[in-house]
């Protein structure tokens, strides 16, 4: 390892992850603009970004299967570092002061804090109801046959469900331009050590951790630490 | 009559369009209706037959479903077809109930308030509800709006049918084709008021008969219909093969298309605003400077050196 290297950072996302972030990203993005299209007629415009009207309605839904496929593979992927922890609780406590940007006023936490976790807990309830209430409404392969009830729940169900994410989405890309450093994590892969130390504390010290150990064994390396290959104290 | 003409200042409401349609010319024109005595129907379906013929419908040949309906149901190609009931009344004898079944035309169609593009469903000073096939994108949202179980999406052009009322003919100043060929005066049409004066004396005629609940059928729950019946059982409107009691735009469909809509679209505008204003009054949390640790360097040095 050079010194260069080394102060590249820390992978905190793999190749695969940042991957299928962006396809869920960008199918997000286009499932956001269609979708408000037929949410409300003020909206009813952005269906020429997508070849018209009848299009956007031919779009919309295969745009959707795609994302939440992806999105199923990353829930997967990312379910353990999301879980709640003691710590996190802590944490929220000091929302006002992580707000105003005094961070050292809040408890250190892992590698996800618990907005990121919330983030990751909303999308795990609205992807899922989204995708099942617009099968029911898919036209022309589904909806038929489908009591019109169903129909009406599913519309209204995938309507709410659609502006929960939306404002979630817009909440999760807003912290991603005010945190900086954290945008590079999902471009590159890599935050600067002084970052994780400081948003991360406690998955820093896991880091250095781990790589103390690697070390201190007999050389042989495991690679880079990411996302869904926590280290775990007192394995090497 | 008037409001024959074909004019777009003629439409009064039109589909996804939050701003107000033309209403200048209101009370111009007066409101028609089609009554449908089905006291007086014989089923001889000459009307089914007429509206194929004048809409150049021809609907596949289907199966027999154990009873006079055919076709069995309504479909893109069907707009309209009579529904046969043998209802045994409480006297243990049996009535033929048939009742014309198609688009009863309300004065707040739930279909045109579930439809996501402009346009697409309008409704015109006379009170007719119609379907603009141009601006049809076939997402079926009206199927879920209507309270009668009325538009059928075509499995062609993937885009919803139902009966017109033949507007074509009345803006040219002719009743429907179903009233037309009607043998009996079942179907009359005419203006709202005179069909439902009509409709009143025929109510009374049938009192008169011993049809105590005989009744006009012009649902207040969509704001009355342009399409209105006469039943002889009036408080059992059921029996009519499942004619709604008290037809309401579904409440799910209001809470779906309701005021929560352009409340949640206010609410994504300002949460946006608010990032924004979170970044202007308290900044980004910078990137921290980077500090790495001391060990680390040196390990890095030595490892450099081998």
């Amino acid at each position: 390892m050079t010194p260069s290297s080394t102060e590249k950072g820390i992978l905190r996302y793999s190749t695969f992850s940042r991957l299928n972030h962006w396809v869920i990203a960008i199918t997000f993005v286009c499932l956001v603009l269609s979708g408000l299209a037929f949410f409300h007629p003020f909206f009813f415009d952005l269906t020429a970004l997508f070849g018209g009207p009848t299009m956007t309605r031919i779009l919309h839904p295969f745009i959707g299967v795609v994302m939440a496929v992806c999105f199923l593979v990353m829930a997967i992927r990312f379910f353990k570092v999301n879980l709640f922890k003691r710590h996190d609780i802590e944490w929220m406590k000091h929302i006002g002061d992580v707000l105003s940007n005094r961070d050292e006023l809040a408890p250190p936490i892992g590698i996800n804090n618990p907005g990121q976790k919330l983030v990751y807990w909303l999308m795990v309830m609205s992807v899922p109801l989204l995708l099942i209430t617009g099968i029911v409404i898919w036209r022309p392969y589904f909806a038929d046959n489908f009591p019109r009830e169903w129909l009406r729940v599913s519309s209204l169900v995938h309507a709410y469900i659609a502006f929960v994410a939306i404002v979630t989405l817009i909440i999760h890309v807003y912290s991603a331009i005010w945190v900086k450093g954290s945008f590079r994590a999902m471009t590159q892969g890599r935050v600067s050590r002084a970052w994780a130390k400081h948003h991360h504390r406690l998955w820093y010290d896991e880091i250095v951790e781990q790589e103390r150990q690697e070390k201190a064994g007999n050389g042989s390396r495991t690679g880079a630490v990411n996302e869904h290959h926590m280290p775990t104290k007192g394995t090497s | 009559m008037r409001g024959d003409q074909i004019n777009l200042q003629n439409i009064v409401a039109r589909s996804a369009t939050t701003e107000p349609s033309p209403h200048v010319r209101e009370g111009g024109v007066e409101k028609v209706a089609k009554l449908i005595d089905v006291s007086r129907c014989i089923g001889c379906k000459a009307c089914q037959v007429a509206c194929s013929e004048w809409n150049d419908l021809r609907d596949e040949i289907g199966h027999c479903d154990g009873s006079y309906n055919n076709p069995a149901d309504l479909s893109p190609e069907t707009f309209q077809l009579m529904r046969f009931n043998e209802y045994v009344n409480e006297d243990g004898n049996l009535e033929w109930l048939i009742r014309k079944d198609n688009c009863m035309h309300c004065a707040e169609p739930g279909c045109l308030k579930a439809c996501p593009a402009p346009g697409a469903i309008v409704q015109y000073a006379n009170g007719i509800v119609d379907f603009n096939s141009e601006h049809c994108i076939g997402c079926g949202y009206c199927v879920s709006g209507c309270p009668f179980n009325i538009p059928r999406i075509s499995k062609k052009d993937q885009k919803a049918y139902k009966c017109t009322l033949c507007s074509d003919r009345v803006y040219h100043g002719l009743e429907p084709a179903c009233a037309k060929s009607c043998p009996t005066g079942a179907i009359m049409f005419g203006t709202k008021e005179d069909m439902t004066e009509h409709a009143l004396m025929r109510v009374g005629q049938l009192n008169d008969r011993g049809y105590a609940n005989a009744g006009l059928y012009d649902p207040p729950g969509v704001g009355g219909t342009h399409v209105m019946y006469v039943l002889q059982h009036a408080d059992k409107p059921e029996i009519y093969s499942n004619l709604p009691r008290d037809p309401q735009i579904s409440p799910l469909v209001d809470l779906w298309k309701g005021i929560t809509k352009p409340i949640m679209s206010a609410m994504i505008g300002l949460t946006a605003l608010a990032g924004f204003a979170h970044y202007v009054m308290k900044g980004p949390k910078e990137e921290p400077e980077e500090t790495p640790d001391e060990d680390i360097r040196r390990e890095a040095r030595k490892e450099d050196r081998l």
